[in-house]
């Protein structure tokens, strides 16, 4: 494996993102969005087969599709069926492991999918509403990609509407523990996180190049817990790009994160 | 045996007030010339229970609906649907939001004629703290609480299939039936819009009659609407009219939903299809790829 020079700040997360399904072994991985598809596609191509996957659709696969108008005679791999009503089947069992992209992750890892300000009568903004993330976060492994880490979404107090279960005492439910709550990782822009600190506090993991943890903290509105030293989050290799390419032949990932900016942000490669 | 009835006199058997449960899912095979009729009647007061799309917009749209239970409610590449928006953002709708599962868990329950079926799905969350209604129960084997997920008992459920016969054997050949299966046990009347209608030798072959996911019990009208899921998809017969969506989408910043009935909704389903491009047009919309 070697290390690529040049990369996208997109192609960093998504093997940052790839990095989340590691130890999974035989689970669901439902990457939505751009990133965290390619994400659980490039884990299932590499360091984690025994991954299942679906197409979006109705059928699972048992290799990923590429994203995107395919040629004319491709056929993408059926393994089984896979439909709408048979996904809760998976979801309860806790053999899935869903990364998605949440309007707000308070410091509880609560979030928000349903309503910005106002009243619940009347929201100021109304957004998808719960969809299927309070069964997702009682039932099995999450973890969160956020293309752009700011105080909006990391943001001060408790979610306007708390789609998903976290590690919020006041809200546990009896005969439960907080340890049942299984959010994975938090991959951002910026860094990758996940709740391991003191009291299942918000925690980097590590920065990507050319970030600082100061940035990180000063971007989140409440304390993270920020260990003495933090890694870099490594550089996607040669062949990981590879195969990201021919995941997303018509890249999209470009277009995932304002500007679609280089992965490196350190001084010296200026 | 023959529950054929005409789009109109099927949507008769709706009265205000009532509890309608529709198929499909988001822009995908939603019964949408039912819903047009629903538009172009006097009801109002109604609930719907719904993996919504633009038929919750338009209904919301339009002063019918009362109450939304929903998961969500999303054109997919429209992520927030316009008039669901509107609605909720003017706090013109009564919702009762719960997470996806407990949708499926609230329609099994009716089907299956119990109250509730516990879940742990909700707990944590403002699915509870919204809806009061929604009981925390002692289970009588553990001692963890549950959720009592309660039936969610329809009046009326409103489907669109690929093909049903006369006696109301439905066929949805697409790549998934979604719950469809689940509104139509649900529901006291279970309406069934298709695309045509078939003899009932047409599911001799077993590989068709797999294709059929509920009892003809359970269907109780039969409404053949060649192209009557459109704007949402009829997958294998027609994809998502994507043109139509944000047509519809732009109307709700700029003219309103009178500015997109006026344009589209018509006296019946044939006028809509005419203004539409035609029956062809919608056969002809390529199906989306993920």
């Amino acid at each position: 494996m070697t290390a690529a020079t040049e990369y996208t700040l997109a192609e960093l997360c998504i093997v940052a993102s790839a990095e989340a399904f590691r130890d999974d072994g035989e689970k669901l991985a439902t990457g939505i969005g751009v990133i965290p598809r390619l994400a659980a596609s490039l884990a299932m191509k590499t360091f984690n087969p025994a991954l299942m996957m679906t197409d979006s659709e109705a059928f699972m696969l048992s290799e990923p599709n590429p994203i995107g108008a395919r040629d004319e005679g491709f056929v993408q791999a059926n393994e089984s069926w896979m439909g709408f009503s048979r996904i809760f089947d998976n979801v309860w069992s806790g053999k899935r492991h869903a990364m998605l992209g949440p309007t707000q992750i308070d410091r509880f890892g609560q979030t928000n999918t349903s309503a910005l300000g106002g009243s619940y009568q009347q929201p100021k903004v109304m957004m998808l509403g719960a969809r299927g993330f309070p069964g997702n976060s009682i039932s099995h492994r999450n973890s969160f990609f956020v293309p752009s880490h700011n105080t909006r979404v990391f943001m001060d107090g408790e979610c306007d509407y708390v789609s998903s279960i976290g590690y919020n005492p006041a809200r546990l439910p009896r005969g439960h523990s907080l340890d049942d709550v299984d959010i994975h990782r938090v991959i951002t822009d910026l860094c990758v996180m996940d709740f391991g600190g003191p009291d299942h506090q918000l925690r980097i993991l590590s920065l990507h190049p050319g970030v600082s943890a100061e940035q990180v903290q000063e971007n989140t509105a409440y304390e993270l817990c920020i260990p003495a030293d933090i890694p870099t989050t490594p550089a996607p290799s040669v062949e990981q790009l590879q195969i990201i390419a021919g995941l997303d032949p018509h890249n999209q990932r470009a277009y995932q994160i304002k500007d679609n900016p280089p992965g490196n942000r350190s001084p010296e490669v200026v | 045996m023959d529950k054929r009835l005409g789009a109109a006199d099927a949507v008769a058997q709706i009265s205000d007030g009532m509890t309608v449960g529709i198929g499909g899912w988001g822009p995908r095979r939603k019964p949408m010339a039912l819903v047009r009729e629903i538009l172009r009647s006097d009801l109002k007061d109604l609930t719907i229970v719904s993996y919504g799309g633009a038929d919750v917009g338009m209904l919301c749209a339009s002063g019918k609906v009362k109450k939304v239970i929903f998961a969500f409610v999303s054109l997919d590449f429209i992520p927030l649907e316009p008039y669901f928006r509107q609605a909720r953002q003017n706090g013109a709708i009564e919702v009762m939001e719960i997470d996806e599962g407990m949708m499926l868990l609230g329609l099994r329950a009716a089907a299956w004629g119990v109250p509730f079926i516990p879940t742990e799905v909700g707990l944590g969350t403002d699915v509870l703290t919204h809806n009061p209604a929604i009981k925390v129960i002692d289970s009588p084997y553990d001692d963890k609480e549950w959720v009592a997920m309660p039936a969610l008992n329809l009046d009326v459920a409103l489907i669109h299939t690929d093909r049903a016969d006369a006696r109301g054997v439905c066929q949805i050949e697409g790549p998934d039936h979604y719950l469809d299966d689940w509104f139509a046990r649900a529901a006291q009347t279970t309406i069934v819009s298709c695309e045509e209608v078939v003899s009932s030798d047409y599911f001799h072959d077993p590989a068709r009659a797999r294709q059929v996911y509920w009892e003809r019990s359970a269907t109780s009208a039969v409404v053949e609407i060649p192209g009557g899921a459109h704007p949402s998809s009829c997958n294998p017969q027609y994809g998502f009219d994507v043109a139509h969506f944000k047509a519809y989408g732009a109307t709700a910043k700029d003219g309103g939903f009178a500015a997109y009935c006026e344009q589209f909704l018509g006296a019946d389903e044939a006028q809509y299809q005419e203004r539409v491009g035609g029956l062809e047009a919608i056969r002809n919309i390529a199906l989306p790829t993920y």
